[in-house]
Parts: C-alpha cells; sequence; structure tokens
C-alpha cells in the first residue's frame, strides 16, 4: 500500500526543525530513517498530516566519544555507529548489539537515535540504553531537557517525549574498566527481530583462575514491554570464573521478565529462552579474556 | 518561520540521479523511491513485493550502500547517487553478479533477483573473497520463494571469483 498524502518539511537547521515541529506537531511525525515510521505509513497505521524530515539537519549525523559517554547524533545510522571503531573501542556493547538489528540494507538508513525513539520493546538499542544509563537529548519548544534511559520508556512504542519534541542525540554511558560485555539473541534468521535477547555487562575481579564475578547487569528484549535492567548481582557475585554455577540465574531472570505470546513463541517458551541465554551469555563473557577498556565513569 | 506550508504544494519538483543520469519530474511528497522509479522513470528492473522492508526485492544502492526503496521518498533521495540493478550491466554486457546469477541458476521467476543482485554487488565490493557462509549470511536479508538459495550463495562467492578475474584481466591489459 501507499502512505496517505502529508506535508513534507525539510528544515536544513535544528531551530528550524523545532519550530515547525512546534507548530505541526500534534498533526505531525518526525521522519529519520523512516525504516519504522515508513512501513507504518504504508499500511496506514497512521496519516499524519506533516513530516518533519530531519536528514537534512546540520550537525546531527555524528558520533563524539569522551571520557564518560559516547554521544550519538539524531541521524547516525545504525551501520555508521555499527562501524565507528573509536566507539567499538571504549563502549563495545554498541557494536555487539547493532549487529543484531535488522539487516545491513536496514541498518545502512534505520538511525540508532530513531529506534530509542521509537521504543519498541524488540529493538536492541533502546536495551543498550538502559542498560548504559543513557541519557536522551530532547529539545522542543520550550528548550532542552535530558531524560535518563530509565525514565524514557513509558511502554511499548510509547515514550515521555511530548508531540513537539525531538530527539537531538543520545548519550550511552561508558561502563567502568575492565567491565565485559556481550550481546546475545535469538531469532530464527539472524537479522530479524529476536524472540529474546539481551545486553550483558559483567564486572570481574581478580586475574586468571581466581577471578570471580563482582556484579553483572542485563537487559532483555523481546521479553519485557519497556527496556528495563535487572541487576544479576545477586544470583553470580563471588562465583568463581573458572568454575562457575549459574543456577541461581535462572530464577532470578524468570521473575524479573514478563513475555507477551505472540504466533512466534510462547510466553513460558521465551522465558526460558530468556534465562537461557543469561547463562550463555554470562559462561561466553567469563570464559573470554577480551575486556572492554572502560571509560572514566 | 511561520509562514508553516499548510498551504504547500501538493507537488514537488524531484530531481534524482539515477544510473549517472539526472531526471526531474514533480510528484507527491508521498511518492516512494521504489514508485518513483517505476511509474515515474520507467526502471522496472526494480521490484516490489512487500512495501514494508522485508522481503528486499526493492533493494538499490544509495551512494553505493544497499537500502530498500519502498523505505525511502524519492523526496528524500535527492542529495544521493542511486544505482539500480539496470546501472549493473545489460542483457550484452553483464555486471560480475548478472554473470554469477546466470551461470549458478542463481534465479528461476527472477522477482527477487534485482534485490539480490544490488545487495550482493555492495557485499562483494566489501568482501572480495568471501567463504559461503559469509555469502549465506550477506543474502539473509533477501527473500527468494523459488530457489531455495543454495544457488544464490553459490552465485555470491562465483561473482566475487568473476570480480576478480576481471581486474586481473583489466590490469594484465
Ligand atoms: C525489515 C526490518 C527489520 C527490522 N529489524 C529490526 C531489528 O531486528 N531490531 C531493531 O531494533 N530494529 C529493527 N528494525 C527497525 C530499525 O531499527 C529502524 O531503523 C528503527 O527502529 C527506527 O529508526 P529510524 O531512523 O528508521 O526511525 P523512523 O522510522 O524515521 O522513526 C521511527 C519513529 O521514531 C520517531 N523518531 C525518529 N527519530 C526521532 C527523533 N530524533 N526525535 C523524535 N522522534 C523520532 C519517528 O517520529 C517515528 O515515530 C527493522 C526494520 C525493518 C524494516
Ligand atoms: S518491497 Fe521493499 S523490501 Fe519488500
Ligand atoms: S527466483 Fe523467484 S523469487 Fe527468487
Amino acid at each position: 500500500m501507499k502512505p496517505a498524502p502529508f506535508v513534507h518539511h525539510s528544515p536544513r537547521a535544528l531551530d528550524e526543525a523545532v519550530a515547525v515541529l512546534a507548530e505541526v506537531g500534534h498533526d505531525g511525525k518526525v521522519l529519520a530513517g523512516g525504516q519504522s515510521l515508513i512501513p507504518v505509513l504504508n499500511m496506514r497505521l497512521a496519516q499524519p498530516a506533516h513530516l518533519v524530515d530531519i536528514n537534512r539537519v546540520a550537525g546531527l549525523d555524528t558520533v563524539t566519544v569522551t571520557d564518560t559517554h559516547v554521544r550519538v547524533g539524531a541521524i547516525v545510522r545504525h551501520a555508521q555507529l555499527e562501524k565507528h571503531d573509536e566507539a567499538y573501542a571504549v563502549l563495545p556493547l554498541l557494536r555487539q548489539a547493532l549487529r543484531n538489528v535488522a539487516h545491513p540494507a536496514i541498518r545502512n538508513r534505520g538511525t540508532t537515535v530513531g529506534s530509542i525513539a521509537h521504543a519498541d520493546a524488540a529493538g536492541e538499542m533502546p536495551s543498550v540504553a538502559v542498560v548504559t544509563d543513557a541519557v536522551i537529548e530532547a529539545v522542543g519548544p520550550r528548550g532542552r531537557r535530558e531524560i535518563a534511559a530509565g525514565e524514557f520508556f513509558e511502554g511499548p512504542l510509547q515514550t515521555v517525549l511530548e508531540a513537539d519534541e525531538l530527539v537531538e542525540a543520545v548519550r550511552f554511558g561508558r561502563l567502568a574498566p575492565g567491565t565485559r560485555t556481550t550481546f546475545v539473541e535469538s531469532a530464527r534468521r539472524h537479522g530479524d527481530y529476536a524472540l529474546a535477547g539481551l545486553g550483558l555487562a559483567v564486572d570481574v575481579e581478580g586475574a586468571g583462575a581466581d577471578a570471580v564475578v563482582r556484579s553483572a547487569r542485563a537487559s532483555y528484549v523481546s521479553v519485557t514491554d519497556i527496556p528495563v535492567v535487572v541487576d544479576l548481582t545477586d544470583a553470580v557475585a563471588g562465583q568463581p570464573v573458572s568454575s562457575p554455577d549459574w543456577s541461581a540465574v535462572e530464577d532470578l531472570v524468570q521473575a524479573a521478565i514478563a513475555p507477551e505470546a505472540d504466533i512466534h513463541a510462547s510466553s513460558d517458551y521465551r522465558r526460558a529462552l530468556a534465562a537461557e541465554l543469561t547463562r550463555r551469555a554470562l559462561t561466553s563473557l567469563t570464559t573470554e579474556t577480551i575486556e572492554s577498556t572502560g571509560g572514566a565513569a | 518561520m511561520t509562514d508553516l506550508d499548510q498551504t504547500a504544494p501538493a507537488t514537488v519538483d524531484v530531481t534524482l540521479r539515477v544510473n549517472g543520469v539526472e531526471h526531474t519530474r514533480t510528484v507527491e511528497p508521498r511518492r516512494l523511491l521504489s514508485d518513483f522509479l517505476r511509474h515515474d522513470l520507467r526502471l522496472t528492473g526494480t521490484h516490489v513485493g512487500c512495501e514494508h522492508g522485508v522481503c528486499g526485492a526493492c533493494t538499490v544502492l544509495v551512494d553505493g550502500d544497499p537500502m530498500r526503496s519502498c523505505l525511502m521518498f524519492a523526496v528524500s533521495a535527492q542529495e544521493h547517487e542511486i544505482t539500480t540493478v539496470e546501472g549493473l550491466g545489460t542483457q550484452d554486457s553483464m555486471g560480475p553478479v548478472q554473470q554469477a546469477f546466470v551461470e549458478c541458476h542463481g534465479l528461476q521467476c527472477g522477482f527477487c533477483t534485482p534485490g539480490f543482485v544490488t545487495t550482493i554487488t555492495a557485499f562483494i565490493a566489501e568482501n572480495p573473497d568471501p567463504t559461503i557462509d559469509e555469502a549465506r549470511e550477506a543474502v539473509s536479508g533477501n527473500l527468494c520463494r523459488c530457489t531455495g538459495y543454495q544457488n544464490i550463495c553459490k552465485a555470491v562467492v562465483r561473482a566475487a571469483e568473476i570480480t576478480r578475474e576481471r581486474a586481473d584481466e583489466d590490469g594484465a591489459r
């Protein structure tokens, strides 16, 4: 199908985009990569009268790495962030997660910030946002505000963003030095939306055969309504890396998530899958020796 | 910034560079790039299967990178260089990917083929010597209802080979 007619606005500067959105936001939508919005328009699940296309707005296409975070502008494509070596060096979780976001052709156009604004519970980057304590930089007619990722998501496809606000950038927080991360998921085909998945950050103390887990945090994909951080520390703290026992993890994970059933999998299947993926992720992280160079935070 | 195009024209002039040639047409902003190519430019090599990004038949190259033309508006594609399957070779002078599809029987009905050809062209530009597993991964975002994919994966590896052979021939000349 084809989209219903709309007025296309193509601002070149951020203040212009904000001004347009202030006037039409109530009956308009921000258009970033369009990889979620255009399918919705094509299927006529939404018919906004205005689209504020931010692709030409100057200054939104940069990735900046600082001591405390990786700041990603609103028009940075998934593929651009995935290939960003400096961002990978300081926060490997970004690339680890992005490799699971759709297929390359979608990643070439879709934006990381757009996927966070879209707030799909099956999206990888919203879950990375919460587990890295990201900050959402929003701007609107009432000025700028910063929203902690943990307070940004309200429900499936719902955020605290007002209709006349747009996200200028997201700052992903760098993790403590030595934190090990991974992103694992299970999808019917690599690149499809996952049946379940998680981003995991593990802190290990000591080295070699004496190393033990100090703490672990995970955030899940497709098994919670909104991305939330599940602190696994109680179930894993003190486990020796050389011969860990993850049996306490299962109960903790299963209690923390509430998967919906759909045509692809039942709720129980997803619950069991999430627990198993958590165990596998923990094992891979505690047996691997690669460590992320953490930030100053 | 108050004159807010509530009265914006219902149509806009869109100028696109496709396969190296510039075209201007007057269309509605809601014109998808896929429809602009097919209906307005009559470049019907780009196929449309699902119109929500899933099948990959409509994949074109935007500045060399594969993207779904059904998930882009023509008006947004203006600053970019678009390459469609028509730009990747002709029947008499096939591009390496097209040649490989012929040799490996990588197509049956051919509906999905343009999307594969564009996707694989970009893939082998970055991965000149892929393994069969890498080839399978590279085409995982495109659907084919006929072939069962095995021959398409072989065609990816063969296309890379042909590309290298042709480069050697050019170098030797
Ligand atoms: C076939 C297919 C498979 C996919 N698979 C996956 C997957 O496995 N995992 C995954 O995470 N995603 C997947 N996606 C979605 C993809 O990641 C999108 O790129 C992403 O969800 C949205 O980013 P976008 O830039 O395309 O946003 P758009 O589609 O342009 O916008 C999405 C929504 O967010 C709003 N928005 C966008 N940017 C801003 C902003 N800066 N400020 C305020 N609001 C904004 C828009 O108004 C709209 O409501 C898939 C998409 C397709 C078509
Ligand atoms: S028609 Fe564009 S992906 Fe199917
Ligand atoms: S050859 Fe028929 S769909 Fe692929």
